[in-house]
C-alpha cells in the first residue's frame, strides 16, 4: 500500500475516511470510492462542466480537483441536495418543470451551479446567468429551457422570501 | 375504438414535465459508466497511429505479463466476419486484422484490474506496422492509381445513388436564368457528452449480455450476432440511461462492445469500457462532409423548373448507413419547394478519415444549406423578395413529388408565414445598418423512413391490479422525451394519470424488437404502436366494465382513473377496481399488443422511386446576424422558427427539441469543424472542438418557435415528426443573414471569423487573388438581359 495516503473528506455531510492514491481526482474518489455516480465523468478536462460539485458552496471541476486537496471542505453532490422524488430541491423542481432535462447528463452539474449562483445572486439576470453556467456544456436543449428554468427558480425563491 | 384528435385531451397537447426528469435531477439515472459489477475488469483499446496501414506483426506478450493485467486480444481472436447495416455495407471487423484504415481505428484490446495498468498496457502492445499510401480528399481517393482501403471497392465508392425524376435538360432549357454553384460543409461530431460506454458480460452458459448506452438496441444486438457469429438469440443487449443521441456510435455495434464481451469470455469477469472524450471525438460517426454542386433553372419569375444536384462525401474509412446518407439528399430535394425536374448523382467515398455516419437530419441540412443559400441569389438576380420565391415554390399538402412522396399534411406556406411574422422580417429586411442582417432557411423531415428490411414498431401495455400501467416497448429515450410522449399517449388513451405509467427500458430479451431511434420515428411510429395496444387493452376492460356495469360498450368512458357510462357519469367504477374484476373475479389477465408499420414498399435505391415515410414535416427558420468587422465575429442575436409537427403532443418536450436542433445549427453554421490534418483529428477535446456555450445563443426575448399544428390523419393524434426538421434549414437561415450584413456569399461551413474577415477584405476589393478563386466555384448563365455578374 506504498502509494496510498489516507484522506479525510466531508461529503453531503457525513465524514469519510478512506485510503487512496494521492493522484486521484476528486470526482474518481467520489464515483469510485463513494459510489456517488451524480457527477459525471466526460472531458475530464474542466471544459464540459459535467462532474461539478459544490466544495464550500462553490462550483468546481471535480475531474481537475485532487481528492487530497477537497480535505477539511464541505463537499456537496447532487446526491446531498435532495432526498428523491418527493423532496426536491427547488432548483430541481424547476428543471424538471420547465423542461431544462432531456438526456441528464448535463443536469446534476448545472443544478449545483444554479444553486450556487442563487445563494450568492438571488435575483440574477439573464446575462448573470448566462455567464455563470457558460462553463456547462448542453448537447440537448440549446440552453433556452435551463436559462428559463434558472429564472423560474429565483422567483420562487424570490416569492417565497417574500411570503416569509 | 379510434380517438380522433379534439381539443378535451386529458393529458395529450398538455407541457407535461419529462417522466424521468428527477431521477435525472438527483442523479439517480445511471449512465452505462455509472455502473459497477463485482468483480469488474476496465478494458482499453489500442489503436493505430497510421492512417493506413498492413499489420505484418502483434506481440502482446510484455504486456500480458504487466501486473493487474488480466486478458489481450487481437483481431484474430475473432470470426473474422464482416459486419454492418446492410449486405452491400458490411465493412466493419470489431478489431483490424489485415489492416488499418484511419488513425484510430481499434487493433488491440486489454482487460484489467483498473483502467491505469490498462493505459500502462497499451505502450507494451508491438505492432509491427508497414505503412500504406494513404488519401484524405474524396475527390483524390477516386482518381484512378488512389490507395484503395477496401478489396470490394477498386475505385473507393463506398455507396452512390443516381436518379432523375422528369426532364432536367428541358427544364434548364425552358429556364430564365441558370445559377451554378459550388458549396462545401465540414465534418462534425455529435458533441453529446456522455462517453461511449458499455458493460460486456459472457456467462458460463455463454449467454452474452451487454449493457450499453444506446439508441437503437436491436441493430446492436444483430451486429453483436453477425461480427461474434453466434446466434442472436445468446445476445442481450440491455440499455442503460443514454447521456444524448444524435446518431453517434449509440447506433452500431462498436469495437468497444465487442471487446468488452470476447475479453469477459476469456476473463470470466464482467467487462467495462468507456471512451475518453478524446476517443470519441477522434473516430468514427460523424457528419459526413460534402461538396455539393447545385445547378438551377428558375423561370423570370422566380418559378423553380430544374434542379441538377452533384455530391461527393468523404466518407472515411468505414461506410456505416452511407447507402441511405447518399440517397437522402436527393430524396429531399423533393421537398419542401416544387421542383418538377429533379436529377441527382452521389458518390460516398472512402478515405483513411475517421468515418461518417447520421447525425440529428443525417444528410438533409447541409443539402438545405445549399439550396436555400442559392436560392436567395436567384431571388436576388431575378429581383425578387426571398419570401415570395419561397412561397411561389412551397409544395401544399395532397402533392405527390416527382420521386414519389405523398404529402398527406404539409403546413410549408403556413411556417414561412409564421417564421415572418414572428421574426419582424418585414420591419427588418433590406432595413437592418451595415453590419447586420436578416435571413431565411428552409428544410423538410420524415417522420420516420421506411428503408431497410424491419421498419415496424410494436408496443405491449400490461394492466397491472392496483391500476397502474407497465408500458413496454422497443423504443429508447436517448433525452428527446420519448419516454413521456409514448407514456402520454396510452394514458390518454387509458384514461389514467401520467404516474401510473411505467415506462421499460429496452432489454432485448424482454422488449419488443424495434428498428431504433433514428430517422425521427419514435413518436410516429411507436407512439401509433401504443396508441392501438392501448386501445386494445380499453378494449378488453371496455366489454367488463359494460357487462358490469349494464351498459352498451360504446357508452363506456376512461377518464381521470374513473370508468363510466358517458351519459350517466354516476354508473362507474374505478380504473383499479375495473382491473381487480378483470384479474380476481374473471381470471383476465389485461395486456394490450399493438404494432404499426406505414403501409408503403421498401425504397427503391436504384431507381429512388417510393413514398420514404407516412409523414413529412415542413419547416423554416429566420436568423439575425450580427458581424464585429474588425475581428469577424458573427453573433446571432435572434432565431425564430416554424415547424409544422403535426400536433404538439406536448408542447415544452416539442420546444425543447426545435430549439436544441437549431443551436447544433448554429454551430455548424458558424463554429464546429473537427479539423484533420492527414487524417490527424487536430481538435479532439472540447477545448478546442467549439460546440455552442450560453453566451453564443441569442437572449431569450428574441428567440421564438411556432407549432404549426396540421393534424396528421395517420400521426398518433395527429403528431409528425419534432426531433430534427427544425435543424434542416438553421445554417441556411445563418448564412443569408452573413449575406445580408456582409454582402459576401459563404459557401463553407463554418462561417468563421476568418471567413468573414477575408471575405469583408475581397469586398472591399483588396485581395483579388482570393476573388478570382472565389468566381471559380460560381458560375450562371442568363438569358433575356439579366445580369451577367456576380
Amino acid at each position: 500500500m506504498k502509494n496510498f495516503l489516507p484522506i479525510s473528506l466531508r461529503v453531503n455531510g457525513e465524514p469519510y475516511d478512506l485510503l487512496i492514491p494521492p493522484w486521484r481526482t476528486l470526482l474518481e474518489v467520489l464515483r469510485e470510492n463513494l459510489s456517488l455516480t451524480g457527477a459525471k465523468r466526460s472531458c475530464q478536462e474542466g471544459q464540459c462542466g459535467a462532474c461539478t460539485v459544490l466544495l464550500d458552496r462553490k462550483p468546481i471541476n471535480s475531474c481537475l480537483y485532487l481528492a487530497v486537496e477537497a480535505q477539511g471542505k464541505e463537499i456537496l453532490t447532487i446526491e446531498g441536495l435532495s432526498r428523491g422524488a418527493g423532496d426536491l430541491h427547488p432548483v430541481q423542481k424547476s428543471f424538471v418543470e420547465k423542461g431544462a432535462i432531456q438526456c441528464g447528463f448535463c443536469t446534476p452539474g448545472l443544478v449545483l451551479s444554479t444553486v450556487s449562483l442563487l445563494d450568492e445572486n438571488p435575483n440574477p439576470s439573464e446575462d448573470e446567468i448566462r455567464k455563470a453556467v457558460v462553463g456547462h456544456l448542453c448537447r440537448c436543449t440549446g440552453y433556452f429551457q435551463i436559462i428559463e428554468a434558472i429564472l423560474a427558480a429565483a422567483r420562487e425563491r424570490a416569492g417565497k422570501d417574500t411570503e416569509a | 375504438m379510434t380517438i380522433e384528435p379534439h381539443e378535451d385531451h386529458a393529458i395529450i397537447g398538455k407541457p407535461v414535465p419529462k417522466k424521468d426528469g428527477w431521477i435525472k435531477a438527483t442523479g439517480e439515472a445511471k449512465y452505462a459508466d455509472d455502473l459497477f459489477m463485482p468483480g469488474m475488469l476496465y478494458g482499453k483499446l489500442l489503436r493505430s497511429p497510421y492512417p493506413h496501414a498492413k499489420i505484418s506483426h502483434i506481440d502482446a506478450s510484455r504486456a500480458e505479463k504487466l501486473p493487474g493485467i488480466r486478458t489481450v486480444i487481437t483481431g484474430k481472436d475473432f470470426p473474422g466476419i464482416k459486419y454492418g447495416n446492410m449486405p452491400q455495407t458490411r465493412d466493419y471487423l470489431p478489431l483490424a486484422i489485415e489492416k488499418v484504415r484511419y488513425i484510430g481505428d481499434e487493433v488491440a484490446a486489454i482487460a484489467a484490474i483498473d483502467e491505469d495498468s490498462a493505459e500502462e498496457a497499451l505502450d507494451l502492445i508491438r505492432v509491427e506496422y508497414e505503412p500504406l499510401p494513404a488519401v484524405f480528399d474524396a475527390e483524390d481517393a477516386m482518381k484512378p492509381g488512389a490507395p484503395q482501403l477496401h478489396d470490394h471497392a477498386a475505385t473507393n465508392i463506398s455507396a452512390e445513388s443516381a436518379f432523375q425524376f422528369g426532364d432536367v435538360d428541358k427544364g434548364f432549357a425552358e429556364s430564365d436564368y441558370l445559377r451554378e454553384d459550388l458549396f462545401e460543409t465540414q465534418p462534425i461530431k455529435q458533441g453529446m457528452l456522455e462517453p461511449h460506454a458499455c458493460i460486456g458480460l459472457w456467462d458460463e452458459t455463454d449467454k452474452i449480455t451487454l449493457w450499453a448506452s444506446k439508441q437503437s438496441p436491436y441493430v446492436v444486438w444483430k451486429q453483436l450476432a453477425m461480427g461474434l457469429g453466434v446466434e442472436a438469440s445468446k445476445i442481450r443487449v440491455i440499455q442503460t440511461y443514454v447521456g444524448g443521441g444524435f446518431s453517434e456510435g449509440e447506433q452500431e455495434a462498436m469495437a468497444m462492445d465487442f471487446c468488452a464481451v470476447l475479453l469477459s469470455k476469456k476473463s470470466r469477469r464482467p467487462v467495462k469500457f468507456v471512451h475518453t472524450m478524446d476517443e470519441v471525438l477522434s473516430i468514427g460517426h460523424m457528419r459526413h462532409p460534402l461538396k455539393i454542386w447545385l445547378k438551377t433553372g428558375a423561370k423570370r419569375d422566380g418559378t423553380l423548373l430544374a434542379q441538377h444536384l452533384k455530391i461527393v462525401a468523404n466518407g472515411g474509412a468505414y461506410s456505416s448507413i452511407g447507402q441511405l446518407s447518399m440517397y437522402l439528399p436527393g430524396a429531399m430535394l423533393n421537398l419542401p419547394y416544387r421542383v418538377p425536374n429533379i436529377r441527382y448523382e452521389a458518390h460516398r467515398v472512402y478515405t483513411n478519415n475517421g468515418f461518417c455516419g447520421a447525425l440529428r437530419g443525417h444528410t438533409i441540412p447541409q443539402i438545405c444549406f445549399a439550396r436555400d443559400s442559392q436560392l436567395d441569389t436567384i431571388a436576388e438576380k431575378l429581383g425578387l423578395d426571398p419570401i415570395e420565391i419561397r412561397l411561389k415554390n412551397a409544395r401544399q399538402p395532397g402533392e405527390v413529388t416527382p420521386n414519389g412522396f405523398r404529402l398527406t399534411t404539409f403546413g410549408f406556406t403556413e411556417c414561412l408565414e409564421k417564421a415572418v411574422e414572428a421574426s419582424g422580417w418585414r420591419e427588418k429586411y433590406g432595413k437592418l445598418p451595415r453590419y447586420r442582417g436578416i435571413g431565411i432557411g428552409c428544410g423538410s423531415l420524415v417522420s420516420g423512413a421506411r428503408i431497410m428490411g424491419h421498419s415496424a414498431s410494436s408496443a405491449q401495455v400490461n394492466i397491472h391490479e392496483d391500476g397502474t400501467v407497465f408500458l413496454v416497448t422497443g423504443s429508447t429515450d436517448v433525452g428527446q422525451g420519448a419516454d413521456t410522449v409514448l407514456s402520454m399517449i396510452a394514458a390518454e388513451v387509458l384514461g389514467v394519470r401520467m404516474e401510473d405509467i411505467r415506462f421499460a427500458m429496452v432489454d432485448t430479451d424482454m422488449t419488443p424488437a424495434d428498428p431504433g431511434t433514428f430517422s425521427s420515428r419514435v413518436t410516429f411510429w411507436t407512439g401509433n404502436a401504443v396508441k392501438l395496444a392501448s386501445e386494445d387493452a380499453r378494449e378488453q376492460l371496455a366489454e367488463i366494465a359494460a357487462q358490469k356495469l349494464k351498459a352498451d360498450v360504446k357508452d363506456i368512458v376512461f377518464r381521470d382513473r374513473q370508468v363510466y357510462v358517458g351519459h350517466d357519469p354516476q354508473r362507474g367504477l374505478s380504473f383499479g377496481e375495473l382491473v381487480r374484476l378483470a384479474q380476481h373475479r374473471l381470471g383476465r389477465i389485461i395486456m394490450g399488443k399493438g404494432s404499426y408499420t406505414s403501409g408503403d414498399a421498401l425504397i427503391d435505391f436504384r431507381t429512388g422511386y417510393g413514398n420514404m415515410s407516412p409523414a413529412y414535416t415542413p419547416s423554416a427558420c429566420v436568423a439575425e446576424v450580427e458581424i464585429d468587422p474588425e475581428t469577424g465575429q458573427v453573433t446571432v442575436t435572434g432565431i425564430w422558427g416554424a415547424h409544422d409537427c403535426g400536433f404538439p403532443l406536448n408542447p415544452m418536450l416539442v420546444k425543447g427539441q426545435v430549439l436544441g436542433a437549431t443551436v447544433m445549427g448554429i454551430g455548424q453554421a458558424l463554429y464546429e469543424n473537427l479539423i484533420r490534418i492527414e487524417g490527424k483529428v487536430m481538435n479532439p477535446s472540447f477545448r478546442d472542438y467549439k460546440m455552442p456555450l450560453t453566451e453564443d445563443v441569442p437572449w431569450l426575448a428574441n428567440v421564438g418557435h411556432v407549432n404549426v399544428i396540421t393534424r396528421d390523419p395517420s400521426g398518433p393524434f395527429g403528431a409528425k415528426e419534432a426531433g430534427e426538421g427544425a435543424a434542416a434549414g438553421v445554417i441556411a437561415a445563418v448564412a443569408n443573414a452573413v449575406y445580408q450584413a456582409t454582402g459576401v456569399r459563404f459557401k463553407s461551413l463554418p462561417i468563421s471569423p476568418d471567413k468573414i474577415l477575408f471575405g469583408l477584405k475581397e469586398a472591399r476589393g483588396e485581395d483579388g487573388d482570393a476573388q478570382a478563386k472565389r468566381q471559380s466555384l460560381t458560375s450562371e448563365r442568363s438569358k433575356g438581359g439579366f445580369d451577367e455578374s456576380d
